[in-house]
């Protein structure tokens, strides 16, 4: 195998990450303003810790006490082949009903756009809600479906082959968001 | 963490692959509470029940399986085939496999069945019952409900009653909960009881009450009526009178002992209906667990994806 040499960097440790989730709560509230009738549903495995997070700081702020679920989409992914290792299942939990509610799917990269389109499906077999709505806490572009975030914590550039790694407290040990591109 | 091609027995498996499973099926689970009980993971995917023995509990559950992960099935069975026409194991299979299926559940008489034929078929193999050898998915099922009623295995006393020489449910319950650390005795009549058990690592208590004392979990298993003319013991009711499990017997056992069946049950053959119904019987969970450990079964052998994210 060819060795390549890879570029790691950090874009946001902890604090950033902290404040882009308080913006991000932020203007959710504001655009929300008025409806009581919202919910989050993380999708596993990192955008559950994130809707929690999210909800925490909507209680804090606002004392809005607003209820998380959890989306577990690998029942749903359309990439599926004989090879390969059938993903872990992290679980489904949406331990509220989703009917006449605008639900948030929370992840935390939007890349491809191939798990919202599975979510998305996943949700419909749960209820029908009266809106669905994403947010993401990185856009890192390169869609190959027509998908996009209503709102979006941080805009990253980067190319194709380029790796994006949101690592949370809750799954990982640490916060930080890490770039990685090869040479 | 990847399971093998097939499942063919318990044998073999690590602790680690058991525990995936189990928890993989935890997660299938929630899938029945819905109000779509459908998920689209298996899409495409042709299972073919290939049932060369009756079944109806293990076949019904895989076969709702299979349908709540959205698989295609084709159920084959010897009342309705070639087979009663003289057609060969093989030469079965080797038309079925031009049919191009993914996976094949088989239930055969024979011990090894299941493991000849995947010398031929490109796709896998569960085995749902080859003769006296293993039932994986049952020692799955059964498993899954003592780790949620007991909450693990070390250390646990299992006695496992019944006739332990003709049944594959018992080996592939031995190999399992030896593999996660769990105690085994098994009882039942001598001439039930195989010779040289004990290297399988169990105990062998013939005294059905000395074997009860203090037991965590109690698995009895089916009398199997049709075995009678073999004459292993003298009539059905002397068998309940030595060997069945009553209220009075029941006592013996830890106070948090569960009562655990395969079925078919034979009230008052091995088990009476007291405690077949009573609320330490965990009876009807280990059905409903069955769906949920062949959907992790058959999502694990057949769900296969490039990657974890892809965002």
């Amino acid at each position: 195998m060819k060795q390549k040499e890879i570029k790691r960097k950090e874009i946001l440790d902890a604090g950033g990450i902290a404040r882009s989730l308080s913006r991000l709560a932020l203007e959710i509230f504001e655009r929300q303003q008025g409806q009581k009738d919202f919910a989050f549903i993380g999708i596993q495995r990192r955008g559950f810790p994130l809707a929690k997070r999210i909800a925490q700081k909507l209680k804090e702020m606002e004392k809005l006490n607003i209820e998380v679920g959890a989306l577990d989409i690998n029942l749903y992914r359309d990439d599926f082949s004989t090879v390969g290792t059938a993903p872990v299942l992290r679980g489904t939990n949406v331990p509220f009903t989703v009917e006449e509610k605008t639900i948030i799917l929370v992840d935390d990269v939007l890349f491809t756009g191939r798990t919202i389109r599975a979510a998305l499906e996943a949700i419909v077999d749960i209820g029908r809600p009266k809106k669905v709505e994403l947010a993401v806490f990185v856009d890192r572009g390169h869609r190959e479906l027509p998908i996009q975030a209503d709102y979006v914590g941080l805009s990253l550039n980067t190319r194709r082959e380029d790796h994006v790694e949101l690592y949370l407290t809750e799954t990982d040990g640490k916060d930080s968001l890490i770039l990685e591109s090869g040479k | 963490m990847k399971l093998g091609k097939h499942l063919l027995g318990i044998e073999g498996l690590s602790k680690e692959e058991i525990n995936l499973i189990l928890d993989t099926a935890e997660k299938m689970r929630e899938v029945a509470e819905r109000p779509i009980k459908k998920v689209p993971a298996l899409r495409g995917k042709l299972i073919v029940n290939l049932f060369f023995e009756p079944s109806t509990r293990t076949r019904s559950s895989f076969e709702i399986a299979e349908k709540r992960l959205s698989a295609d099935t084709l159920n084959f069975s010897t009342g309705t085939s070639s087979v009663l026409k003289g057609e060969t194991l093989l030469d079965t299979v080797l038309n079925i496999e031009r049919m191009q299926p993914d996976a094949y559940v088989m239930r055969h008489a024979s011990p090894g069945s299941c493991g000849f034929i995947t010398n031929y078929i490109k796709g896998s193999v569960i085995n749902a019952g080859d003769g006296p050898h293993e039932h994986p998915t049952q020692a799955l099922l059964d498993a899954l409900t003592i780790r949620q009623k007991k909450g693990g295995f070390e250390k646990l006393d299992v006695l496992i009653c019944g006739d332990i020489t003709h049944s594959r449910v018992v080996r592939s319950n031995i190999h399992l909960l030896k593999t996660m650390g769990a105690n085994v005795t098994v009882s039942g009549p001598a001439t039930m009881i195989p010779p040289y058990i004990e290297k399988m690592g169990v105990k062998v208590e013939t005294n059905f009450e000395k074997a009860l004392l203090k037991k965590d979990v109690v698995m009895m298993l089916r009398i199997q009526l049709e075995r009678q003319e073999k004459a292993l013991f003298p009539s059905l009711k002397e068998y309940f009178l030595t060997y069945g499990l009553t209220e009075e017997r029941f006592k013996l056992c830890d106070s948090k002992c569960i009562v655990m069946h395969p079925g078919p049950i034979n009230r008052g053959v091995e088990i009476a209906s007291e405690v077949a119904d009573c609320k330490d019987s965990v009876i009807l969970d280990q059905v409903e667990n069955g769906v949920a450990v062949r959907m992790a079964v058959l999502y694990l052998l057949l769900g296969g994806g490039e990657n974890e994210t892809s965002n």
